[in-house]
């Protein structure tokens, strides 16, 4: 511990930057299609149609019982069987991500939609608004508003579960930190510059959205 | 008994307690009334030292309450208090309500404080209700299980702040007959309330408070008959004209 | 799609023997490490609520640093690292002689993290009870210790059985994470019989049933707890 080699840091740099890009892109787009699908199936299982609401209360029960790694394993098992032909680990992963997200950020949005009061709704009936019009323009926006520092927050969590595609060997900042630490025989330096780097993002995140929520309150 | 000097108080940059001077004699009954935001509550929750105070002192019985170095949890047992939402212990029965104290704080025998936690609660007419949980109760019975609460450690002084305000009023009475009761049983009140028809009929003196400072503090006669301030004149137009 | 549905593969003896062991360190490393989370976790969520600030400050650092670090880099640290920073002498008894290093390391690192959970469970359920309930403990005179004993910690924990319980399911998943510092538990080895077997679809089934089972006794012993320690009459925060 005496000895602990900084340069090893600077030295591979370049790779470790290829890798948090790869962690954040991944963050990203698993955001975005995690709150789309999560809306779907908010929307789905409030939507008050028996089948529609079992199916989607049972993809969100199943998928929220099992662990992040056993859901990516099976996506990359099942994608290219499913395509018949392999596509990446990339989107594998990204498909696993936004599938297993997607369960968590639709009881969100879910808590998000009945926070509305209920009047909202009535309103909306009472000028002839269709259902998915009320949805639209007037219980979503409201909800959204509400839930952004719950959003936020669940992407903090999203951003710490990326690191586990290291299961599958893709080159995410965990993965590129790893192989850095072993080609290089530097296990302490690397591992302890990781936890420095998501402890840096993720706690800066969570300041924002502590912001976020004394914006909202005042 | 009650010794309240110079007392003043801040919220950061708000001053919610002014120089505020008063006391309660052994077995007198005082009444502290004023406007919402008058410092009343605030004032009350002092003298047992829930809220510290910046400037002046308070002491209750010799002890010094706003000292550093004085055993508040030791004082506060002796002081009995009575808070406005009656905060009985909500996953207590009333019977363990009323021994707990008596059990962890003056170390009485389980059959002690039994008999003791009977003997109260059949005096304020809810022996039927004592295996009850306060959740099962109306507000008026929670405020009359909360009194009996205090009387348990037998104090040497009672504070009520607002003990009837959270109250439907057809459950007003019920409390005001046991804290009419307990006046004339000779046991030191200081009562922050809006019910005057209570301070006329007990009260020895009335404090009256307006934005933070102590406006008036009279013999409770003279306070209803001749009231010197402006502002006491109107609040009392305020509370008793309708 | 092209697949050779084979279900039998699952009651072969070795790849059963493989699932039922896998079942048992998931067991082992999730009971294990909720002890932790819930000792640590507790003393850590009750030590942000007290009064005394530096106690109140230290606690806070602790959750906000094993939050923002993924439990992956926390495993690898209490794994590769901490045998290096440590004394020579502890470092290569922990290496060498330390018995079943995966599953001490798993069981600290995972029972270290959640315990910061749950120190938020504890504390979120601490600020329900609300101040009023406090201010009266303390002026019928009991201590600050006396407070958290029976009055705080009693109703608190009755209002936090929900969010625990799913804390508890979630040490489950998590111990999954194991697998990373070679512990062959549940996930471990479906993915290993996938590998041998090429049947991976009825592996994994095998695995999330398994989780599905774990998920449904754990919400079932949640609501008989929430029946339980249910107080007559009580809403929550007045």
């Amino acid at each position: 511990m005496d000895n602990l080699d900084l340069s090893v840091i600077i030295d591979n740099l370049p790779f470790l930057w290829q890798g948090l890009q790869i962690s954040l892109s991944l963050t990203a787009l698993a955001v975005v299609g995690g709150i789309a699908l999560g809306t779907f199936l908010a929307l789905m299982r409030l939507s008050g149609f028996g089948p529609l609401s079992w199916v989607a209360a049972g993809y969100v029960n199943l998928i929220r019982s099992v662990p992040l790694i056993l859901v990516i394993f099976w996506f990359y098992f099942m994608v290219p069987l499913a395509l018949g032909r392999p596509i990446g680990s990339f989107y594998s992963a990204l498909i696993a991500f936004v599938m297993f997200e997607a369960a968590y950020y639709s009881e969100i949005i879910r808590a998000g939609i009945q926070s509305v009061r209920k009047g909202q709704v009535h309103a909306g009936k009472a000028i002839g608004l269709s259902y998915w019009q009320i949805q639209r323009y007037v219980v979503l926006p409201q909800a959204f508003r509400n839930m952004i520092p719950i959003l936020v927050t669940q992407a903090i969590v999203l951003f710490q579960d990326t690191s586990l595609v290291f299961v599958v060997s893709l080159r995410d900042f965990m993965t590129a930190s790893s192989i850095v630490a072993r080609t290089e025989g530097r296990l302490a330096e690397m591992y302890l510059f990781a936890a420095l780097v998501y402890f840096t993002i993720c706690f800066a995140g969570s300041i924002f959205v502590r912001r976020l929520q004394r914006a909202k309150t005042a | 008994m009650i010794s309240i000097e110079n007392v003043s108080k801040w919220y950061g940059d708000f001053q919610v307690l002014a120089n505020c001077t008063s006391k309660v004699d052994k077995g007198e009954v005082v009444v502290v009334c004023g406007p919402s935001g008058s410092g009343k509550s605030t004032l009350i929750k002092c003298v047992n030292g829930l809220e510290p105070v910046q400037r002046g002192t308070i002491t209750v019985e010799g002890t010094e309450v706003t000292a550093k170095r004085t055993n508040l949890t030791k004082l506060r047992s002796r002081i009995g208090m009575v808070f406005q939402h009656f905060e009985l212990y909500p996953h207590m029965s009333v019977r363990e309500n009323l021994c707990l104290g008596q059990q962890k704080v003056l170390g009485r025998s389980r059959d002690e404080a039994n008999a003791k936690a009977e003997a109260l609660i059949d005096r304020v007419d809810m022996l039927a209700h004592i295996e009850k949980f306060p959740g099962q109760l109306s507000g008026g019975q929670q405020q009359r299980v909360a009194i009996s609460r205090a009387l348990a450690m037998d104090p040497i002084a009672m504070l009520f702040d607002e003990p009837t305000s959270a109250l439907d009023p057809e459950m007003i009475n019920e409390v005001l007959d046991v804290m009419v009761e307990l006046a004339q049983d000779g046991m030191t009140m200081m009562v922050v309330t809006h019910e005057m028809g209570f301070a006329r009929k007990v009260a020895d003196r009335v404090v009256f408070m307006d934005a933070g400072a102590i406006v008036e503090d009279r013999e409770t006669e003279a306070f209803f008959g001749n009231p010197e301030s402006d502002r006491a004149k109107e609040f009392l137009s305020k509370i008793l004209n309708h | 799609m092209n697949y050779n549905w084979n279900w039998g593969v699952l009651f072969e003896e070795q790849y059963l023997d493989w699932l039922i062991s896998g079942v048992g360190w998931t067991f082992a490393v999730a009971l294990s490490a909720w002890v932790i989370a819930l000792i640590v976790g507790i003393m850590i969520g009750v030590g942000r609520t007290l009064p005394t600030k530096p106690i109140a400050h230290i606690c806070a650092a602790y959750v906000e640093l094993f939050r923002n670090v993924p439990l992956l880099v926390q495993l690898f640290l209490w794994y590769f690292v901490m045998p290096e920073v440590v004394s020579d002498d502890l470092g290569r008894w922990m290496k060498r002689d330390m018995p079943n290093p995966e599953f001490v390391t798993a069981v600290i690192g995972l029972g270290l993290y959640t315990a910061s959970r749950v120190a938020e469970q504890v504390r979120a359920g601490i600020n329900a009870v609300g101040g009023g309930l406090v201010s009266a403990a303390y002026a019928g005179g009991l201590s600050t210790a006396q407070t958290y004993r029976f009055v705080l910690l009693p109703i608190a924990f009755r209002l936090i059985v929900p969010p625990l319980t799913s804390e508890f399911l979630t040490i489950f998943k998590n111990s999954s994470l194991a697998l990373t510092i070679g512990l062959l538990e549940l996930t471990a080895q479906s993915q290993q019989i996938a590998e041998y077997t090429f049947q991976g679809f009825e592996a994994y089934t095998a695995a999330t049933v398994i989780y599905v089972v774990i998920a449904l006794g754990a919400t079932l012993i949640s609501h008989i707890l929430e029946k339980h320690t249910r107080i007559p009459g009580y809403v929550g925060k007045g």
